[in-house]
């Protein structure tokens, strides 16, 4: 079944909701938010493309499939996590730049913790959304 | 004595894992990856060893968040050890893995979860926080549980389905009583707790957190009556999972036991008898159930059931010397265990088959491999001098000092029938002759040198490890005593973590 209500939706929904996620994963440090919450968005705008557009063309929105983000969200979060070791500190230790960047602000490595985070949780979602939905097809 | 490095058994699994998905489907860097990990992992943990056994508790407050705020850290001599032995037994399964398990499991990712499963088992012995032991435990189950079911046969799912119910409970009940603690004390550090804890001024609500805790221990450590998940389960995967799951993952509910009995709570008198009662009928169930089982693997199962009954007795005791008992016993046996289940499995590449019945003169065609085995079954039945014979003299002992002659006969009946076991074992499948009728699949004498050498040194490494402990039972019995010393006067620990 294919909605051109839902197909119109979609397309202006998509770039949205990915932006949303975008603004989730930065406010994440300090508010309510994170990579966790904002990979979480950003996959339900993937899902929603692919209620409107079928999985298949989905997956060519991609590239690549999603299931190569999880060991590439899992190293940048463990290279955020070793980083402090090479100055030194003790694991996990957050390490900040001196000056903020504009409109972002303050940049530290746990921003890369939370952006791992985030590859992670898309990558883990749309893997396992995407392997049903294909199955029941 | 803070010091940043004793992540670092930890830090190397995580590395391992995350090259290994980056070669993924490689299945051969993979394997030189799995071993040069495992290897390097063995180094820093006899390193931390080292500095532990020389030096004072170690520790570390992750993200630099002093305790008891933050996530601590803490290597002291029991989890040093632990750590040690995790490292050596994941060597040993690494190399057999190579040619142990089959391809197809090392396509959908065997290593990468394998190194994920001694990340957590590492983290669990090397955390000073309650909650993060949980965090660990789950990252062991998660990971075990595909280890279980990967490969997707009819029986491995029915012993996953079996073995994940169980152990998702067992994390419920630990995961309650982790929230009762914070509730009472409003601390998740174990040496902040072990503080605190005294001071509750209603004790019964403690002794009931300290009866979640030991529901949730209990049954990941297998013991009575909350074991019967552990023999249907731990025959169904490949035997190098099965060792991994032997020999590791029953003693880290064992060392939580041991960590949270000594540290956070001291068990009153009740608790002690519960301990000691539990351990004496998981002794006679799980030797009882060994008696009348003919396939290796199910029948090695329910020796850890029984032998695990030995350790919870011991610390029942609660006296040094039962401690010391029981963590020479925890140390003989994580080896010992790992070492049974990778022998089933070199057993059924000789033969085919894991039935006793369809069993025999292995001894005839290949006595070198037989003898190496010999070694390693003579200890799990303590022969002297050899490994198994030490703890149970300290066990016996504490137990007539304690007028306990109940937990001395049981282990003395256990240790009997692990014997005929044994000596069951050895002549159906080593001294019988070839029954006839039966055709052989011998899959192990094909294979090219180089593949043999790979399935046998792990035995080698392992039996000899073993060796170690029972001809040196002088040093491991200093390092037993040590942490024994340590279980009953948790000063330096808390002093460690703590400061003053």
């Amino acid at each position: 079944m294919r909605s051109p209500i839902l197909q119109t939706a979609a397309k202006y929904l998509l770039p949205i909701l990915l932006l949303f996620s975008a603004f989730l994963l930065l406010r994440g440090h300090y508010h309510p938010g994170g990579g966790f919450v904002g990979g979480l968005v950003a996959s339900i705008a993937f899902v929603l493309h692919s209620f409107a557009y079928g999985t298949d063309n989905t997956m060519k929105l991609l590239w690549y499939k999603p299931l190569t983000l999880i060991p590439i969200g899992l190293m940048i979060a463990s290279a955020a996590m070793f980083a402090p070791v090479l100055f030194g500190l003790p694991v996990m230790t957050g390490l900040w730049f001196d000056q903020p960047i504009p409109v972002i602000g303050m940049i530290g490595s746990a921003l890369f913790f939370d952006l791992g985070v985030y590859l992670v949780v898309i990558g883990v979602v749309l893997t396992i959304l995407f392997t049903i939905s294909l199955y029941t097809h | 004595m803070i010091d940043n490095q004793i992540i670092a058994t930890v830090l190397v699994h995580l590395f391992t894992a995350l090259l290994q998905l980056a070669f993924w489907r490689k299945t051969v860097t993979q394997r030189i990856l799995s071993i040069a990990g495992t290897l390097t992992g063995f180094l820093f943990a006899a390193n931390l060893f080292t500095k532990v056994y020389t030096g004072s508790i170690l520790t570390m407050n992750a993200s630099n968040w002093e305790a008891p705020f933050g996530i601590v850290f803490v290597a002291d001599m029991l989890s040093a050890t632990m750590v040690l032995l995790t490292s050596i037994a994941a060597l040993a399964v690494s190399i057999f893995s190579a040619t142990g398990v089959g391809r197809a499991r090392m396509l959908y990712g065997y290593f990468p979860i394998f190194h994920f499963l001694v990340m957590g088992l590492n983290g669990a012995f090397l955390t000073g926080d309650i909650f993060n032991l949980y965090v660990w435990f789950e990252v062991v189950i998660i990971a075990s549980f595909v280890l279980l079911t990967l490969g997707g046969r009819k029986a491995q799912l029915e012993g996953a389905v079996k073995y994940m119910a169980m152990n998702i409970l067992a994390s419920t009940f630990f995961l309650t009583g982790v929230g009762l603690l914070y509730g009472i004390t409003g601390s998740l550090n174990m040496a902040d707790l072990a503080l605190k804890i005294p001071e509750v001024e209603n004790q019964s609500i403690v002794n009931l957190t300290a009866m979640f805790f030991l529901i949730g221990f209990g049954i990941k450590s297998a013991v009575f009556p909350l074991y019967f998940w552990l023999p249907s389960s731990y025959h169904t995967p490949p035997s190098a999972v099965a060792a991994t799951f032997g020999g590791l993952l029953t003693k880290v509910g064992i060392y939580a036991l041991f960590r949270v009995f000594t540290l956070v709570f001291t068990p009153d008198e009740f608790m002690k008898t519960l301990f000691i009662v539990m351990g004496i009928l998981t002794i006679l169930t799980g030797a009882f159930g060994a008696i009348i089982k003919n396939n290796i693997r199910r029948l090695f199962s329910y020796l850890i059931v029984c032998h695990i009954g030995f350790i919870i007795g011991g610390l029942g005791l609660y006296t040094k010397v039962a401690l010391l008992g029981a963590v020479f016993y925890l140390i003989h046996d994580m080896i010992v265990k790992t070492n049974l289940f990778l022998i089933a499995g070199l057993i059924r590449q000789l033969r085919g088959t894991m039935n006793m019945e369809k069993l025999g003169g292995l001894y005839a065609h290949y006595p070198k491999i037989s003898l190496l085995i010999a070694v390693v079954l003579f200890s799990l039945a303590g022969i002297p001098p050899l490994s198994g014979f030490w703890p149970k003299i300290y066990l016996i002992e504490a137990g007539f000092s304690a007028n306990n002659y109940a937990f001395v006969l049981s282990v003395i009946i256990g240790s009997f029938i692990t014997l005929y076991v044994i000596a069951r074992l050895w002549s159906e499948v080593f001294w019988k002759n070839d029954p006839a009728e039966e055709i052989v699949t011998d899959s192990f004498k094909p294979l090219k040198p180089f593949k043999k050498m790979l399935l046998v040194l792990p035995i080698g490494i392992l039996a000899a490890t073993t060796l170690y402990t029972g001809l040196n039972a002088e040093i491991i019995i200093q390092v037993a005593d040590r942490i024994s010393t340590e279980m009953l006067d948790t000063t330096p620990y808390i002093q460690a973590v703590l400061g003053n």
